[in-house]
């Protein structure tokens, strides 16, 4: 598949993920901070229980506190951290899946939130039908997967399984499809949650080429991941996040540092 | 300390193509996602036969089942289709209303949950979910309105304009009123689960709640000039049974013939009774079940 350039100014193309400071913003992450309660029970009994002894019902913990982001035009912008710092909470508040307690998210243009790898894919259904129906989750339009099938079909390297359930796949086929369905939806802004770490070293390998095709297409990108070298090579920028706070944002060699120090 | 409390961008900031995650166009997005809905649709129904040997005949089954025990022990052994002509396609006429009803209500209510992955996981219109769980309902509901319309032919029973008007007053009542507590149920059941259960048991009391299984004269008699009466008459289901009555079972050759002879065969307010009362209630359902679930369908990813 060849990128028609996107809407916004990107960078120069083939130069690597360099980006002038004037680029046009895409996203912009104002003063957010999320709480989560800790209330797991989900029934009226404990509510009405808790109401009557008074007792405080939920404790809370600060998922988020007053983070600020922006992200520019052709940015790569990994976010690191150890686990429970935030990293996937600040992705799912950018996507629209969570919604800010304080603050504000905006975006300009279309978004493809790649929380996790195949979330929509349905065992009962064939590869092709996941397809259609992950695509359309995705934000595509019929007309943009039917473009797009063989593409698609071509890069998961699954032809002859596309009409079998996806039940009966193997863990890899399956991934190598809900990526390749994911790579190919085309939006502006593309959120990704660890879903590098997917199927054999060849694919991973493709996967690789095809994000740096992207990059240079000028996509902009939003990635989270725990694989600290691959980010560094990656990223034009690292946010390194602790306790729901920005600790470090700036210069990818130094961000992994900085959390390695730590 | 103050920050900005949560807001959407300004007009000024619209205009430079900034937008909030995670809007879209709220009760209007069936419309809108038509294709991602197309889609959620084909996926329950395969869903909900896989590996069944039956699959579709099990939309049959049930009804056909649930209309021979009403059959056998109210109106043979209680004796009501003595009083009532043409009984099969009264009591048949009434369970398909309740059947669609409960399906609605009961499948709405369980699919912001039982699409938990997707809800907390990817951003996509959740309104989609009630409203695909509705148009399975319909799906299976076409069957059994063949049943019906067949049944009410083999009972001499012709289609007029009047029961066409009063199948498509009593389903738009319907889908609108049902659609209202669907997303109301599927709302409110994302925070606490004991809400389907209650939705159980409301589906269950329905049957018994409206006209299906015996005629509306008997309840006049009963408790006729209390308020009970008045809410017995404003129930949304019972609006909705009587005017699927007034369509496939009123106007037919027996029930005509009976009339003169037993005037409690008529309905109060002939022929479309308080309709317009069902479709007020119903409206207004609908406008509280999208407002609460607009409201609360920001919380349903941390929720789930």
């Amino acid at each position: 598949m060849t990128l028609p350039p996107p809407d916004a100014p990107g960078p120069g193309g083939g130069a690597g993920p360099v980006t002038p400071a004037a680029a046009r913003e895409m996203v912009r992450v104002q003063h957010v901070s999320k709480r989560f309660s800790l209330r797991h029970d989900h029934s009226l009994k404990q509510l009405v229980f808790s109401a009557l002894q008074r007792k405080k019902l939920a404790d809370t913990f600060m998922a988020l506190d007053d983070v600020d982001l922006t992200v520019r035009a052709g940015e790569t912008v990994g976010l690191i951290g150890f686990n429970g710092s935030g990293k996937s909470t600040l992705l799912k508040t950018i996507s629209g899946v969570l919604f800010p307690d304080e603050g504000r998210v905006m975006l300009r243009g279309r978004v493809a939130g790649l929380i996790e790898v195949g979330a929509g894919f349905h065992p009962d259904l064939s590869g092709r039908e996941n397809v259609y129906l992950n695509g359309a989750i995705l934000g595509m339009s019929r007309q943009q997967i039917d473009e797009r099938f063989d593409d698609i079909l071509a890069f998961s390297e699954i032809e002859q399984f596309i009409d079998t359930d996806v039940k009966y796949y193997s863990s890899g086929m399956f991934l190598r499809l809900a990526f390749s369905v994911a790579v190919h939806t085309d939006p502006d802004i593309f959120l990704v949650d660890e879903i590098l770490s997917v199927g054999d070293e060849p694919f991973q390998a493709k996967c690789l080429e095809r994000i740096r095709e992207l990059q240079e297409a000028g996509r902009t990108m939003v990635v989270v991941s725990h694989e600290l070298d691959m980010l560094e090579s990656l990223c034009s920028r690292i946010v390194v996040l602790r306790g729901g706070r920005i600790v470090f944002d700036g210069d990818p060699v130094q961000a992994v540092r900085t959390l390695r120090e730590s | 300390m103050t920050r900005p409390a949560v807001r959407g961008p300004s007009r000024a900031e619209r205009a430079e193509g900034w937008r909030a995650p995670g809007t879209d166009a709220g009760w209007l997005n069936p419309v809108t996602e038509r294709f991602l809905l197309r889609l959620l649709v084909k996926k329950e129904l395969r869903v909900r036969y896989r590996g069944s040997v039956l699959g579709m005949v099990w939309s049959y089954v049930k009804p056909a089942v649930q209309f021979v025990v009403f059959y056998i022990a109210l109106g043979v052994f209680l004796q009501l289709s003595k009083d009532t002509p043409a009984y099969a396609v009264y009591l048949f006429s009434g369970i398909v209303v309740v059947n669609l009803f409960g399906e609605v209500f009961g499948n709405a209510t369980r699919s912001i949950t039982g699409n938990a992955p997707l809800v907390s996981k990817i951003y996509l219109p959740s309104q989609l979910f009630p409203w695909s769980s509705m148009i399975v309902a319909l799906v299976h509901f076409l069957p059994q309105l063949v049943v019906l319309v067949v049944g009410a032919l083999l009972y001499g029973w012709r289609p007029s304009p009047t029961s066409v008007a009063a199948f498509a007053l009593g389903m738009v009542i319907l889908l609108v009123f049902t659609m209202g507590l669907g997303l109301l149920g599927a709302a409110l059941n994302a925070a606490f689960r004991d809400v389907e259960n209650f939705v159980d048991l409301i589906v269950m009391v329905a049957t018994w709640l409206s006209p299906v299984l015996y005629r509306i004269a008997m309840v006049q008699e009963a408790i006729g000039g209390t308020v009970l009466w008045w809410l017995y008459q404003l129930n949304p289901l019972t609006i909705v049974v009587e005017l699927f009555h007034v369509a496939f079972w009123r106007y037919g050759p027996h029930v005509v013939a009976k009339v003169p002879a037993d005037p409690t065969l008529t309905q109060p307010g002939e022929p479309f009774g308080l309709w317009w009362a069902g479709l007020l209630i119903a409206a207004a359902t609908f406008v509280v079940g999208t407002v609460v679930f607009e409201r609360s369908k920001r919380r349903f990813a941390q929720e789930l």
